[in-house]
């Protein structure tokens, strides 16, 4: 059961992430679906993961589909490491850098943010 | 977006994220090696593949859905977030070197590798 609800979170997730690359074409160059996948996902999955998994009402059997599966699904590392090679290919290094710097110092900070955003939360509910 | 292509997508994310799902929970410790070791494998993967001319339906699944879901973003930074946040530096240096350097080396291997391979067969 906890494997079936993972595996369709995961279903859901890449079905969700190739949503967001067709949103998000027409951004020239820049793999702006994946980059916006990829920012959202590490807020959110910090935000969750230290916030709101461990308010009371939330369904403790939920945590891992919705992290692990879902979110863990919806942002990649593949293809973000092919979109860099392939843009170098075309000979188009600085971009290539620009996507790599634009992708991980903003994506450390969103998960640093969304940790923080997400503690804050906990301690507003249970005041201790 | 045709029916058959969610399904395709379906159907690799969901191997991906349990495959994923079985590499972290056999392997994740203090140092996040199933992480890791899924992104760079991830990454050499998608290289081979894109760099092998694979297009349409196959690469939806086997690109987009397996090794996109296989692979992932937000628990590496997640993990890095949590190293930052309990100030262990080297270990957090050490993680997103082996990371980044190694995924997109992996990347650049698998894709000119199976270009070459392909150049020569041809």
């Amino acid at each position: 059961m906890k494997y079936a609800a993972i595996g369709l979170a995961g279903a859901a997730g890449a079905i969700l992430r190739y949503a967001t690359g067709i949103a998000a074409e027409g951004a020239g160059s820049f793999p702006a679906g994946t980059w916006l996948a990829n920012m959202a996902g590490c807020f959110l999955l910090a935000f969750l993961t230290a916030g709101v998994f461990h308010l009371d009402k939330f369904p403790k059997d939920l945590a891992a589909p919705i992290s692990t599966g879902l979110i863990g699904s919806y942002t990649t590392f593949s293809a973000f490491s092919l979109e860099m090679v392939l843009l170098m290919e075309q000979g188009r290094f600085q971009k290539a850098l620009f996507y790599f710097l634009a992708s991980a110092v903003p994506g450390l900070f969103l998960s640093i943010g969304g940790w923080i955003a997400g503690t804050g939360l906990i301690k507003r509910r249970k005041p201790s | 977006m045709m029916i058959v292509h969610l399904l395709l997508l379906a159907a690799g994310g969901f191997i991906g994220s349990l495959a994923r799902f079985a590499a972290s929970t056999k392997w994740n410790g203090p140092f996040p090696k199933g992480t890791l070791a899924v992104n760079i494998l991830g990454a050499l993967l998608i290289g081979i593949l894109a760099g092998a001319g694979m297009t349409g339906r196959p690469y939806l699944f086997a690109a987009t859905g397996f090794l996109g879901a296989f692979t992932t973003f937000s628990t590496l930074n997640l993990e890095l977030a949590e190293k930052v946040l309990a100030k262990q530096y080297k270990s957090l240096i050490l993680y997103a070197v082996c990371t980044y350097a190694g995924g997109l080396g992996a990347a650049f291997a698998g894709y000119w590798l199976a270009k070459g391979l392909l150049g020569v067969l041809n």
